[in-house]
């Protein structure tokens, strides 16, 4: 087996006193749609963090392409292939549509900004924002301030999109819809982690899951494999 | 690149105008109001590098301002060289202290950033009140160089402010419409998600705080031979505090024409009101407009332009 594009080694964050991830340990290979589940406050969201920079981690080892990435700032962290989406929109709120886009193509996928500009509105085609190009977020549904949070990452180019619940309080057409945006990125050879708390979507994304709970990993494996996985039941319902 | 050329055109024609100006010969005052005027344009554009463009509101503008100025007589009392170089030499110091202050925005956001630059520009008032060498607490008379290259020497050093002006609004236009500018929108939208879309928040940051830092050194340094007597009180004054944030703000803060419009239009009215009415209106004149813009238009003129244009 070649190297996982993402090796999280015995990973450890701590809050003062409060272990939020204990020797947590994951390989993404390339390629792969990739789930991370697991009861609120198990982690998950700190586990991304640390991938992407955010925080600083205490403990263990987190390579990229087999390089160590662990002391790299998140922006050299983006620039070299690992983008993520935030759970609450954070949009440029004084930029267009379009301009929120130019900000990661310019800066992350280093174009030119002449460039930026038919590439940005391409990418709003294949997402279906082209309408709301011109428009500032605060004027956008939620669905579409979820899509542009996604637009704007597959503009910096990840090699690594890690979607942090884009679909949380949307509709079920809704989530299909988002489902069937990341299910193209995917064919497009992009590598995905999703973290959802909405099962029927992981469930059908995902070609393999991790279980986080407490900060550590309690089971790992297919859909199928997790759905039957004992602990997986009393994580989430108790004993 | 001819957009470029083009702003340089105009500030050269600017900068002649001025020398055009000062041989005018007209009644002093003006000379002395313009070149107040001036350099709230150089103190309104530095600010808003940083205040406008960035996000992070400086309340420590006389600390800089003082420090360009500070910077300016030290080398008069020491080896008085020539006027470019204090100017120089004004930005440069006043630039270390903005990277210096950089450095806080790792740790400071937000209003908290604010309060330790305020608290900045009392620390360094404290230190220089107890420097003798350069006048301490009761001020330091300075003696202008004989001989200015033309006219007499306030319209010289207006002629000065007008090419300081120039430099210090072609430096901000040019962010702004740059790589650099767009950054730090981004970053001002959201840091946390700027840097994730490949921002260096940091270095631009860095960048934004040295460059206005250097700004408001540059338009402290001519201070001391324009009004030739410097004490603390007067340099670290807390009308720049107000003036630099409060220009900014009733012009515009997004665009480099902002600070210009403000700067332009409130320092007029400060000249106007201290000969017509008192000194002590300025402050009052200032805090009333401020106020009144906060309220009703929160963009300011530009906003305002912006929206009626729309209609």
């Amino acid at each position: 087996m070649p190297p996982a594009l993402l090796e999280v080694e015995s990973l450890t964050k701590r809050f003062g006193g409060f272990m939020a991830l204990h020797e947590v340990t994951i390989h993404v290979q390339a390629g792969e749609r990739f789930g991370l589940i697991g009861p609120n406050g198990s982690g998950k969201t700190t586990l991304i963090n640390c991938v992407s920079g955010s925080l600083p981690i205490d403990g263990g080892h987190i390579r990229f392409e087999g390089r160590e990435i662990s002391a790299l700032p998140p922006h050299r962290r983006t620039r070299l292939g690992i983008v993520r989406s935030f759970q609450i929109p954070k949009p440029f709120g004084s930029m267009t549509v379009l301009e929120n886009l130019e900000i990661p193509l310019e800066y992350a996928a280093h174009e030119r900004s002449d460039a930026a500009d038919a590439d940005a509105m391409e990418i709003l085609r294949s997402i279906g924002l082209e309408g709301k190009a011109h428009l500032r977020p605060a004027g956008l549904t939620q669905i579409e301030m979820r899509k542009l949070e996604l637009a704007r990452a597959i503009a910096a180019r990840p090699k690594l999109l890690i979607s942090d619940e884009a679909m949380a309080g949307l509709s079920h057409a809704e989530v299909d819809d988002i489902l069937a945006i990341l299910f193209r990125l995917n064919e497009r050879g992009i590598t995905i982690i999703m973290i959802e708390h909405i099962m029927r979507a992981v469930m059908r994304f995902s070609e393999r899951i991790v279980v986080l709970d407490a900060g550590e990993r309690i089971a790992e494996g297919t859909p199928d494999e997790i759905v039957r996985h004992p602990g997986v039941e009393k994580a989430y319902l108790g004993e | 690149m001819r957009r470029t050329g083009g702003i340089l055109l105009v500030g050269a024609a600017v900068v002649v105008a001025g020398i055009l100006l000062a041989s005018l010969r007209v009644n002093p005052y003006f000379y002395f109001a313009g070149y107040v005027i001036l350099q709230y344009i150089v103190i309104a554009t530095a600010w808003n590098i940083l205040g406008g463009y960035a996000g992070y509101v400086n309340f420590g503008t006389p600390a800089f301002f003082a420090l360009g100025a500070y910077t300016a007589v030290f080398l008069i009392q020491s080896v008085r060289p020539p006027l470019p170089v204090l100017i120089l030499a004004g930005g440069l110091v006043s630039a270390l202290l903005g990277l210096g202050i950089g450095y806080l925005t790792l740790r400071l956001r937000g209003v908290f950033f604010s309060i330790a630059t305020l608290a900045l520009s009392i620390v360094l008032q404290t230190m220089i009140v107890n420097w003798e060498f350069v006048g301490g607490s009761r001020g330091l008379s300075v003696i202008r160089p004989g001989g200015p290259p033309f006219g007499n020497y306030v319209t010289f050093l207006f002629t000065v402010m007008v090419l300081l002006a120039v430099v210090a609004v072609v430096t901000a236009r040019f962010i702004e419409r740059s790589w650099i500018g767009r950054g730090l929108a981004a970053l001002r939208d959201n840091e946390e998600a700027a840097e994730c879309m490949g921002v260096p928040t940091l270095r631009l940051k860095l960048f934004a705080t040295t460059i206005s830092g250097f700004l408001l050194g540059v338009a402290g340094a001519p201070f001391p031979y324009y009004v030739t007597f410097v004490d603390p009180n007067s340099a670290f004054s807390l009308d720049y505090a107000v003036n630099a944030l409060a220009m900014p703000m009733i012009g515009g803060t997004t665009s480099w024409v902002g600070p210009v419009v403000g700067a332009v239009l409130l320092g007029t009215a400060q000249q106007l009101a201290t000969v017509t009415i008192s000194s002590e209106m300025n402050l009052f004149i200032v805090g009333v407009v401020l106020v009144a813009f906060v309220v009703l238009a929160p963009e300011g003129i530009l906003g305002l332009v912006r929206r009626l244009r729309r209609r």
